[in-house]
């Protein structure tokens, strides 16, 4: 990748750039439009809230995979790492009686911690990113079975509240997905961590003979995926008004997919917030439009399935050109 | 890379207008052309993963059709939160009742919430739901545990049996497992040694037999929550199904009916999932209708073994 930091940096949201350089932009574009005349239930505001509600979740954990991508690496945690945290809050205020707020903490600590042995087993045990988040994938999913004793918990208000709507309309999932973009945009682009992770995936080698501490920022990165993986698995639980042992299974291939699909490399070193944004948007979207299309189920995941593959496939023939 | 990165775009649109034209194509008469007047009742199952959901699925349309209703299916995949959003999705298109068959009982509450808030009338089919619901339609299934216990006493008489168990958190594997345990303490010389989680899937049901029969090496018995884990106990015991273990299932699928006659499974205990299908539309219809609806309609369970099994197979 040619790419460099310096490069990056300059990245600034106007309009026409954002077109030209995001092109699942356009693909989301034309997605809406096709759908609206498609669909007359589509462009109605209750549901344009309903797919923004129904893509917070992917698109948090999207984010926080967007930090692990971009550094070169993969994280197959997050789905469970999301249970796992939703599980712990719920069970802290269930079972040990913590209050609501604690919780809700226990359950952010419980993905930083995650994240935190993902990041070890990569940087000080030298684990291959697969491998290590794929054992992490198991271990988490085991323990919210454990925790749980394979039954559902329910939730503090505290929780619940992430779920539900402020007044009538205003969802809180939407609200947390824009503050989470804009935070992941801050850190990828004004941050010295958000720097490293570009520098790390571009190249590793080049990256710690010019001074960057690659095993800290490791750390760094797959942390940062636990802790929003924990925010997903929150908002889940809320949305649910309970945490389940088998929430948000597979869910770290749809993140994955929304990063891919927003113009990430998986090879590194490439990838933005706005990208995974408007990727995580496209897989809600179609989701979203298919139903009201009435299209059957089983058509709907051959669509979704077609459209991540030749987003990926895209992916590779353009580094193939390269 | 801007330059690629614009024709990315491009292909991403092609890509999204390839979609959505498929998508019409192969879902011929679903869009557009709905009368105004047909009632519209939408059907979300917790998963087309399992031949007795898709039976269900089947009644239900079968019902829609003969009554004029349009019928609209989605598929949660086991999915609590795609339920939601499936549900969240019908209440956009206005549909004049939904009925739900959920993923776990326990989560439920939000769906009921959703069609309260849109005043849409929710009927619950196979598995409860946590609120309110104008009826609920379901099998026996504590009565069906009983019989289960009842079935593989009868098959094993003496000695060691274990439970392979569904969904945690669904109505059905909770009552089906409080029906053959209540089943099972009337009969002090079947001895249950081990209960484990399978998720109604065939293959779980495989994986996890095949570690039973290594552990529990006097194993007689096995009682499946339903019939695709127990072909796949069948299927982990090779020959020794149906003669030094027996296994009964649940739900009468006709896979399972084949290996009842067969004599791989020794019972299963027969649910009627066409005949919950009918009932839920039609109980969703009477709603619409403000016709008389009844509250929880429980439709009988049966056993079947190789003694009935032909009058189930039809």
């Amino acid at each position: 990748m040619t790419t460099t930091v310096a490069e990056r940096g300059r990245n600034r949201p106007d309009l026409g750039k954002l077109l030209s350089d995001n092109g699942a932009l356009g693909g989301l574009v034309v997605l809406v439009v096709a759908l609206s005349i498609m669909a007359p239930t589509f462009l109605t505001p209750q549901n344009l809230l309903n797919v923004g509600v129904q893509a917070a979740v992917v698109a948090v954990l999207a984010f926080g995979q967007t930090f692990v991508i971009v550094s070169g690496g993969i994280d197959l945690s997050v789905g469970s790492v999301a249970a796992l945290s939703g599980m712990v809050a719920a069970w802290s205020f269930t079972e040990a009686g913590l209050p609501g707020w604690l919780a809700l903490v226990a359950g952010l600590v419980t993905g930083l911690a995650a994240g935190l042995v993902n990041g070890v087993m990569v940087s000080y045990g030298r684990l291959p990113a697969f491998i290590a988040t794929l054992a992490m994938l198991s271990v988490a999913r085991g323990l919210t079975l454990v925790v749980s004793d394979g039954t559902p918990k329910s939730t503090p208000e505290e929780i619940t509240a992430l779920g539900s709507t402020i007044g009538d309309y205003l969802p809180v999932p939407l609200l947390v997905m824009l503050l989470v973009f804009g935070l992941t945009g801050i850190i990828l682009t004004r941050t010295y961590a958000g720097r490293t992770m570009y520098a790390i995936g571009g190249n590793a080698d080049a990256a710690r003979l010019s001074g960057i501490n690659v095993r800290r920022s490791t750390l760094v990165v797959y942390g940062l995926a636990g802790v929003f993986a924990a925010v997903a698995g929150l908002l889940l639980a809320g949305r649910l008004a309970s945490a389940g042992p088998q929430a948000a299974v597979g869910y770290e291939l749809d993140a994955i997919a929304a990063v891919v699909i927003g113009g990430a490399s998986l090879s590194g070193g490439v990838g933005r917030a706005t990208g995974t944004f408007v990727g995580a948007l496209v897989l809600a979207v179609l989701r979203n439009g298919l139903n009201q299309l009435q299209v059957t189920p089983f058509w709907q995941q051959v669509v979704i399935g077609v459209v991540i593959a030749l987003a990926v496939l895209f992916d590779t023939l353009r580094r193939r050109t390269k | 890379m801007k330059n690629s990165g614009r024709r990315r775009g491009a292909v991403t649109a092609v890509l999204a207008a390839t979609a959505l034209a498929l998508t019409t194509a192969c879902d011929p008469g679903t869009t557009g052309d709905s009368g105004a007047q047909t009632l519209s009742i939408a059907f979300s199952v917790s998963t087309l993963n399992n031949p007795f959901f898709v039976q269900l699925r089947d009644g239900a349309e079968k019902a829609a059709k003969e009554l004029g209703v349009k019928l609209v299916v989605q598929d949660a995949q086991n999915d609590a939160t795609k339920q939601i959003n499936d549900v969240q999705s019908f209440v956009t298109q206005k549909v004049h009742a939904i009925l739900v068959n959920a993923v776990e009982t326990d989560q439920s509450e939000p769906i009921a919430k959703a069609a309260a808030n849109a005043r849409i009338p929710l009927v619950a089919v196979d598995r409860s739901i946590d609120g309110t619901v104008v009826s609920e339609v379901t099998s026996d299934n504590v009565q069906g545990g009983q019989l289960a216990a009842e079935a593989l006493a009868k098959a094993v008489g003496p000695g060691d049996v274990v439970t392979l168990q569904g969904i945690s958190g669904t109505s059905a594997s909770r009552d089906r497992d409080e029906g053959f345990t209540q089943g099972m303490a009337l009969r002090s010389s079947v001895r249950v040694v081990s209960k484990k989680g399978a998720e109604f899937d065939r293959a779980k049901g495989m994986d996890v037999m095949s570690a039973l029969v290594q552990s529990q090496p006097k194993l007689k018995g096995v009682f499946a929550e339903n019939d695709e884990m127990a072909l796949g106990a069948v299927k982990a015991l090779g020959a020794r199904a149906g003669r030094d273990v027996m296994i009964v299932g649940f739900d009468g699928t006709p896979d399972a009916l084949v290996a009842v006659q067969n004599g791989t499974l020794a019972a299963t205990i027969a649910q009627q999932p066409r005949e919950l299908g009918r009932l839920a539309v039609e109980q969703a219809v009477k709603t619409i209708r403000k016709e008389k609806v009844r509250q929880l309609i429980e439709v009988p369970v049966k056993v079947v073994t190789k003694d009935n099994v032909a009058d189930f197979r039809n």
